[in-house]
């Protein structure tokens, strides 16, 4: 990497380590930025990418390593001074005090003063110069929580310009964006580019990677395993770099999966799509992956099966039998889990220790006249625990000392317990280190070997991929083309999740 | 059991010295006392406790107290009702009370502190309003009846067991076998810390939440009538006053957290017995009682600060220890 140390590197780090209790997140990390530079970092979740991010912006301290600014070593010990440097980060999650106007967001803290009150008419002025700079038009006195969420990351961007940034570090920036939203992000970000601001772009999307970066560093498991300049930006390399392997379609499982079918759904209609509604069905012991971009609706259709999203019309048939669509209650009576996209909120309960976590869904069913079984949910915890091979010291830990993989272990051991029929997950793997997803992945297979009908939500293509015996896409609420796993890869479902083909055929 | 040592060992304390510099304290006449109003502010403290495990708060226990103290005195003296109608009509109020803030936290979804601040004005204000706002007592017609809240077991010299602390042990038993022993006390706990995880673990979240409003008005209202019993003069526009926040303090003592999820009724009971105890012996030691509140108000927010210090210092012990590992 030193070849690419000129005259205009901005940053350059060497030897940079970090280690957390059980893991090395950083090993020896070169990097370096040029001026006007936009360098993407990927690489797995788990590679040492937030890591680094986190050092860069003063939010963590390294253990060992350089960092140098212009040729001088700085210490960054804070966020600010890290801002004092010139460097800003945006997290994946906004921070924007949404019941605030766009002005008084951009100068939070630094509120601009006049005789000790604040300058609004110069906030106001001063906001709408940054706001102008990304070619936004918009009111600076409009409140926050008004502008769509595409336009709330660009007041951070517009945030980022007022306190002179020189670096900005954004982290998944598109993760909740739309493709119109992300595309005016590219625009942004190549309009900062001209004006000499240096961009680290951290993203699990290959495709945004190819658009928007000069130049691609690749980690894995906290070490660098290589870059790439711009020409030779493409998939496959990355994909290469980032796992260590050729992805290839041996490794995707053989599907094996029954006639008869488990779940059926009938023109179900969603809150978010009301006009759209999706059908499709699930085999007994089929795998079947839900594909398509953030906000394509995905979510909504499993909550909506599950019953704690009001359904707007349609019904849901588990082995022929209609379920109510009411309370979640009413699908797990009929055989249906469901492992939420958000783990800590919706997933498990963090304060709880795990054999109560484990015994929560079950907990009714085993009791007697009300009473716990409380024998009865010690034999369910130790076997889940051991089934999942769930790594903690013991049942009484309390869940937010563990691990996200072990974590996720402990949502799907609730669920286990209730021997579902159907099992639904949302983004079974995010968050969690690749070695806890290769588990999850047996474990999927596992249930579908025994003959539950699996449906999961993903974003990651690999996982669609790999995992799925059919993959069904969606696009804006609508399924917009199924393809079958013989015929599965990403330009196909790219192709349909981004609306581009409608199909009405299965591939 | 383990959260409520550190106030019992205040409890002991406040005892002990009080016991020291005034003997009185140990007297059979104010131990007595002192249990027979532990165990009414027990009772309505266990109640709200359920209520502060969901994460929800009940600020008009005080009311549902006078309201339902008033309404027995007055069903009794002035309807001449029959005693189990009056006690039927009171507790079947009580019960309406509590569904109806039920009903409106969990389907209006409106927050706990609203509904029940208006509960607060709304019961002082139909207490005074059904009594001509006249003080009542129950006269010498029900001695039997008052003697559930004055009677007592004669024990030995001039000690004796007052009855309501049998009372109040009957609903504490119950109440930790409901909150330690049933899927109802579990899911209350889950819901209480986190109430998405609840619901997506198929919990029906609103019906636990509006049962335990439930229980609190109708310990409430159960609270009040002893109290009503107990006194035998009853003024409607006072009644009661500060006893949600008397509850609530025990409760809190006691190891309930109000960001819900936490608590335990040995604890609320001690928490209780503490507050009566604080007041018993502001007036046995003879400081102004004009200092009581300032009094109480330091002495929950050193146990409530204590209580953070020695979690905090657990907390860091722990992660300090797993770090090693």
């Amino acid at each position: 990497m030193d070849d690419s140390i000129t005259e205009t590197t901005l940053l350059h780090i060497q030897g940079l380590s970090k280690h957390f209790p059980g893991v090395q997140a950083l090993d020896g990390v070169e990097l370096s930025l040029a001026k006007g530079e936009v360098l993407a970092v990927i690489g797995e979740n788990g590679a040492g990418k937030s890591t680094l991010m986190k050092i860069l912006a003063g939010v963590q301290d390294p253990d060992s390593g350089t960092i140098r600014l212009n040729g001088h070593t700085v210490r960054i010990d804070s966020v600010r001074t890290a801002l004092g440097h010139g460097i800003a980060l945006i997290h994946q999650e906004l921070n924007l005090a949404d019941n605030l106007d766009i002005a008084a967001n951009i100068f939070l803290g630094r509120e601009p003063r006049r005789y000790g009150v604040i300058d609004k008419r110069r906030m106001a002025r001063e906001a709408k110069q940054y706001l102008a700079q990304l070619d936004l038009d918009l009111d600076p006195g409009m409140l926050v929580n008004r502008l769509p969420i595409g336009h709330q990351q660009l007041i951070e961007i517009a945030k980022a310009l007022s306190v002179d940034t020189r670096i900005l570090i954004m982290d998944e920036p598109t993760s909740s964006l739309s493709s119109h939203e992300a595309e005016r992000l590219y625009e942004v970000i190549a309009t900062l580019k001209e004006r000499g601001v240096s961009v680290i772009y951290i993203s699990h999307r290959l495709g945004e990677v190819k658009i928007v970066a000069d130049r691609v560093v690749v980690l894995r498991d906290g070490k660098n395993v290589g870059g790439l300049a711009k020409d030779e930006i493409c998939r496959d390399a990355m994909v290469q770099m980032m796992v260590g392997r050729d992805i290839d379609a041996n490794q995707r499982r053989t599907p094996n999966p029954g006639e008869d079918v488990v779940l059926a759904v009938e023109d179900l209609r969603t809150d978010v799509y009301p006009e759209h509604p999706v059908s499709f069905s699930i085999r007994k012991g089929e795998i079947v992956g839900m594909a398509g971009l953030v906000g394509a609706g995905r979510t909504e259709i499993l909550e909506t099966i599950f019953g704690v999203r009001a359904a707007r019309g349609g019904t849901v048939k588990v082995e022929e039998k209609l379920i109510a669509l009411s309370h979640p209650r009413d699908a797990i009576d009929a055989g249906v889990a469901l492992v939420p996209e958000d783990r800590k909120q919706q997933g498990i309960i963090l304060e709880m220790n795990l054999r109560e976590n484990l015994g929560l869904a079950r907990a009714r069913r085993n009791a007697k006249q009300g009473r716990l079984d409380k024998k009865a949910e010690q034999v369910l915890s130790a076997t889940m625990i051991e089934k999942l091979n769930i790594k903690t010291p013991n049942d009484k830990q309390v869940a937010q000392c563990l691990s996200g993989g072990n974590q996720q272990k402990v949502v799907i051991g609730k669920w286990l317990a209730m021997e579902p029929e159907v099992l639904l997950l949302d983004e079974p793997t995010r968050g969690i280190d690749v070695g806890a997803k290769q588990e999850i992945y047996a474990l999927m297979e596992q249930m579908a070997a025994a003959g539950v009908a699996i449906l999961f939500v993903s974003s990651e293509m690999e996982e669609i991929l790999s995992m799925s015996d059919r993959a069904l896409v969606v696009h804006e609420g609508q399924i917009t083309g199924e393809v079958a796993a013989q015929d599965l890869c990403e330009e196909r479902v790219m192709q349909y999740a981004t609306g581009g083909v409608k199909s009405t055929t299965t591939g | 059991m383990k959260q409520a040592m550190g106030i019992f060992v205040l409890l002991m304390v406040i005892c002990v010295g009080t016991a020291i510099i005034n003997p009185n304290f140990l007297s059979g006449y104010n131990m007595e006392n002192t249990i027979r109003w532990t165990a009414l502010f027990g009772i309505i403290s266990i109640g709200v406790s359920f209520v502060i495990i969901t994460g929800g708060i009940d600020l008009s226990i005080g009311s549902v107290c006078g309201l339902s103290g008033t309404l027995l005195a007055y069903l009794l003296t002035v309807k001449g009702w029959s005693i189990p109608m009056a006690l039927g009509t009171v507790t079947l109020v009580s019960l309406a009370i509590g569904l109806f803030h039920g009903l409106l936290i969990t389907k209006m979804r409106l927050q706990p502190f609203v509904v029940t601040l208006c509960g607060l004005l709304l019961y002082r204000g139909l207490g005074r309003y059904v009594s001509d706002d006249q003080s009542l007592g129950f006269g010498s017609d029900y001695e039997g009846l008052r003697q559930m809240a004055i009677g007592s077991i004669h024990l030995a010299g001039d000690f004796s067991i007052p009855y309501p602390i049998f009372i109040m042990v009957a609903v504490a038993l119950l109440s930790g076998f409901l909150l330690q022993f049933t899927v109802f006390g579990r899911y209350l706990f889950a819901l209480g810390r986190n109430e998405d995880a609840a619901k997506y673990s198929g919990i029906n979240t609103d019906r636990m939440v509006l049962l335990s409003y439930v229980i609190c008005s109708l310990l409430a209202g159960f609270g009040g009538m002893l109290f009503a019993l107990d006194v035998n003069s009853i003024q409607p526009a006072s009644m009661g006053e500060f006893y949600e926040l008397y509850a609530i303090a025990a409760a809190v003592l006691g190891g309930c957290s109000l960001r819900g999820g936490e608590g335990t009724i040995i604890g609320v009971v001690v928490g209780a017995a503490l507050m009566r105890v604080l007041y018993n012996a502001i007036n046995l030691l003879r400081i102004p009682t004009h200092l009581e509140f300032a009094i109480i108000g330091t002495v929950i927010l050193s146990g409530v600060i204590i209580d953070e210090l020695v979690k905090r210092w657990v907390a860091n012990r722990r992660a300090r220890s797993t770090g090693l590992q």
